[in-house]
């Protein structure tokens, strides 16, 4: 039983909290490009940029002395989000927005979020320093544990306040997200736009606004998915970066510009990496009396090493790509 | 037009004068090494999008494979490892891994025997994962004998020039398989997959360490050209061994850029050329004309990456070590497409223009950045409030800013590039 439950802290605990990392980002990446028509590539990098906004804010209220239940980073989230959406929606008004009025095929806008990336990436460093911070250097970080009333267990399921707040959250977001595209006036207009761009636009629908809003979701949405994350592990200048292709991996697995897909996919990506990388040997102990005695469990049983963790993100979406490239759900096309 | 050249060939001229004077001779002699290098990469890049249209953003991993190519090629040979059983647990694992491959084969020949739909991709899957581990079942204990008895398997102590040679071989080798997979995809999938593919690449030549060291990285690699020590053993000052050394360097990667150019010119004028514009502009109009639109497409991604290998295997070279953890997106693949943007997608000299020029940028931010923020740091202080705090470390990110803003602002003031591509009308 112990071993179950350590089967459960190390690959359903981490697979729910990447897998609603991933889920975040990629709805935020698919629905550019379910509007936009590119794929924006400094999503990554608008995640850490709000990181390091929530973190900005979360030192402020530090400063002023307060002592809240929940993390300060948690807290501040909200006031994170409106200036990332500020910031999304200057970013797009500065840099793509011109280029789509002179009518650029999406591979230039695709190459300017690449120099937007570098550009967030250079400021970020420039202000924010090179090293790792964290959320957690005046308060504790809560960490929850719960005794199984059952007999010869010893092992509590543990996992931490902010993977238990990053699960909430997103729970939030997608029930929300939900509700606005199916429900409101709004939604449904970003849904028939990113149907067709050109019928929308000729039965009536505001395209400036849809475009406006969707910055103010991805936007949003990138500085919540940011924040968790760097209340989940730590804060640094390549947080985000690094984890930007399973993003895409991830929307690109459900499907580009569907964002149930998105949500789909990251919560696969999520998994497969936790569990490609778990040690099956531990999961095997338990047993080892009913097995023949020429039979030795091996010491580790993982399927790749764990060095290889982002790797099965790319494998899973090259295999994706090859054998059905639309994604599990029927994907937008360009 | 041919002003426009003048001039700003002229300008770039003027500014490695410049240079020169400003940061002494042994400096601007590293530096254009290293920027006829990346104008190499980015002639290799322009070969794949300024003449085929092809979006690729795994040159990274070109890169790296060269330079794992020059590195296995001119390193001296490890003794330890040739007299240990390493050899043979390598040709165990090589025979483990052609057995898997021919499983693998079979399981997709299965629907010649009657197995179709679900069972044969069953099949497929099954063969891939029993091969994986036949594979691994050798390669585990192949590795860890090879890590604890010889430490890695060393180089082959050849000529640097046949591990340039095997860096452009390997990479078109790689190129030849990421392009059957992924060339059939759009243009925004193409590059998500090649980014991908190289972080695959990246990822294993970085953990593979009984073959590539890994973080341990590999130093020194020789070089093609007598180096400052042998100067210095011939009498030259120590001063003076590093200018001729770099010199005979850059003379040589000169050489090989400038063969490169006229080869590519002479291809882009020439009927292939005028095929591969046609592909790349209308790639259903060439197909209806008869060509042959996705072999000539892997043709022109193996084409370019050859060059990208080479440009790899040079740098490598260069610095005297290979170092797997310093491969960054940043720094080897979006640095490429700024040059070939800002100089000119689809032209040889924009390529090379953009080559020398981003280069010089890049490497140039770091100093003016430091020199700026010391001023703005006296001038705060001298009003009486903080300096600026590390300013060495963070005057080398500015460079990753101002190559963003470059590229934004050139697909938005210049989206053709500086030396755009040449389209005679008369025809």
């Amino acid at each position: 039983m112990n071993d179950f439950i350590f089967f459960f802290n190390q690959v359903v605990v981490n697979g729910i909290s990447l897998g609603s990392v991933y889920a975040l980002g990629a709805v935020g990446v698919t629905l550019i490009f379910g509007i936009l028509r590119f794929a924006h590539f400094a999503h990554g990098d608008m995640m850490t940029m709000g990181a390091y906004i929530a973190f900005v804010l979360a030192s402020l209220v530090a400063g002023l002395g307060l002592t809240l239940p929940l993390p300060t980073g948690f807290v501040v989230l909200p006031f994170a989000m409106v200036i990332a959406t500020l910031i999304a929606l200057g970013i797009d008004k500065g840099f793509y927005a011109p280029l789509r009025a002179r009518g650029a095929r999406p591979v230039t806008l695709l190459i300017a979020s690449i120099g937007v990336t570098m550009m967030i990436q250079g400021l970020v460093r420039l202000f924010g320093g090179v090293q790792t911070r964290s959320f957690f250097e005046t308060e504790p970080k809560g960490l929850i544990r719960i005794e199984l009333p059952f007999e010869g267990v010893t092992r509590p399921i543990s996992f931490t306040e902010p993977q238990l707040l990053l699960v909430i959250v997103t729970a939030i977001a997608v029930f929300a997200l939900h509700f606005f595209l199916t429900r409101s006036r709004l939604g449904k207009a970003m849904r028939a736009m990113a149907d067709n761009a050109d019928l929308a636009k000729v039965s009536g629908i505001n395209t400036a606004l849809v475009i406006r809003v969707t910055w103010i979701i991805a936007g949003s949405l990138a500085c919540l998915a940011g924040t968790m994350l760097a209340l989940d592990v730590s804060l640094q200048p390549a947080l985000a970066f690094n984890i930007v292709l399973p993003i895409f991996a991830a929307a690109i697995v459900g499907g580009l510009g569907q964002s149930y897909g998105a949500i789909a996919g990251g919560f696969l990506l999520g998994f497969a990496e936790t569990l490609a990388v778990f040690n099956w040997a531990v999961l095997l102990r338990p047993f080892r009396d009913s097995f023949p005695d020429w039979f030795e469990i091996p010491a580790n049983l993982a399927l790749v090493q764990s060095e290889y963790k982002l790797t099965v993100a790319f494998v899973i979406l090259v295999v994706v790509l090859l054998v059905r490239p639309t994604g599990i759900f029927k994907g937008a096309s360009s | 037009m041919t002003l426009r050249y003048v001039v700003l060939f002229g300008a770039l001229f003027a500014l490695i004068v410049g240079v020169g004077v400003l940061m002494g001779l042994p400096f601007t002699l590293r530096l254009l090494v290293e920027a006829f290098a990346f104008a190499l990469i980015a002639m290799g890049l322009n070969i794949q999008w300024g003449f085929g249209g092809l979006f690729n953003f795994g040159v990274l991993g070109m890169l790296m494979v060269g330079g794992f190519a020059v590195t296995f090629m001119s390193y001296p040979i490890n003794e330890a490892f040739w007299i240990s059983d390493g050899p043979i647990m390598l040709g165990q694992t090589l025979i483990a891994a052609a057995i898997g491959a021919v499983l693998i084969v079979l399981a997709h020949k299965a629907h010649r025997v009657g197995v179709t739909g679900k069972l044969r991709a069953a099949g497929i899957v099954l063969a891939w994962f029993v091969a994986y581990i036949i594979f691994r079942s050798q390669m585990d204990p192949a590795a860890s004998y090879i890590l604890s008895e010889a430490g890695w398997v060393g180089g082959l102590g050849l000529p640097v020039i046949l591990g340039w040679a095997l860096g452009g071989a390997l990479a078109a080798f790689i190129a030849f398989f990421v392009g059957k997979i992924s060339l059939g995809l759009r243009t925004d999938y193409l590059a998500i997959a090649t980014i991908g593919i190289a972080e695959i690449v990246r990822a294993t030549i970085r953990n593979t360490e009984w073959l590539t060291r890994g973080t341990l990285t590999v130093s020194p690699i020789p070089w093609p050209v007598p180096t400052p020590q042998a100067w210095q053993l011939w009498g030259a000052t120590t001063s003076d061994s590093f200018i001729y050394a770099r010199a005979g360097y850059l003379a040589l990667v000169v050489a090989l850029v400038i063969v490169a150019l006229f080869l590519i010119h002479r291809a882009y004028l020439s009927p292939w050329g005028r095929m591969m514009r046609a592909i790349r502009d209308n790639h259903i109009a060439a197909g209806s004309m008869g060509k042959d639109v996705k072999a000539r497409q892997l043709e022109i991604f193996v084409f370019g990456s050859v060059l990208m290998g080479i440009g790899g295997a040079i740098l490598v070279s260069f610095g005297s070590i290979y170092d797997p953890s310093s491969y960054q997106p940043i720094n080897h693949t979006f640095i490429v497409w700024v040059m070939l943007i800002v100089g000119g997608a689809g032209n040889n000299f924009g390529a090379l223009f953009g080559g020398l020029f981003i280069y010089m940028v890049w490497l140039l931010s770091e100093p003016l950045a430091q020199a700026l923020f010391a001023t703005v740091s006296n001038w705060s202080v001298s009003m009486g409030w903080h300096a600026i705090p590390d300013i060495n470390a963070r005057s080398v990110q500015m460079r990753v800013f101002v190559l963003g803003l470059i590229i934004t602002l050139a697909l938005r003031y210049a989206p053709r590039g500086l030396l755009p591509e040449f389209i005679r009308r008369d025809q």
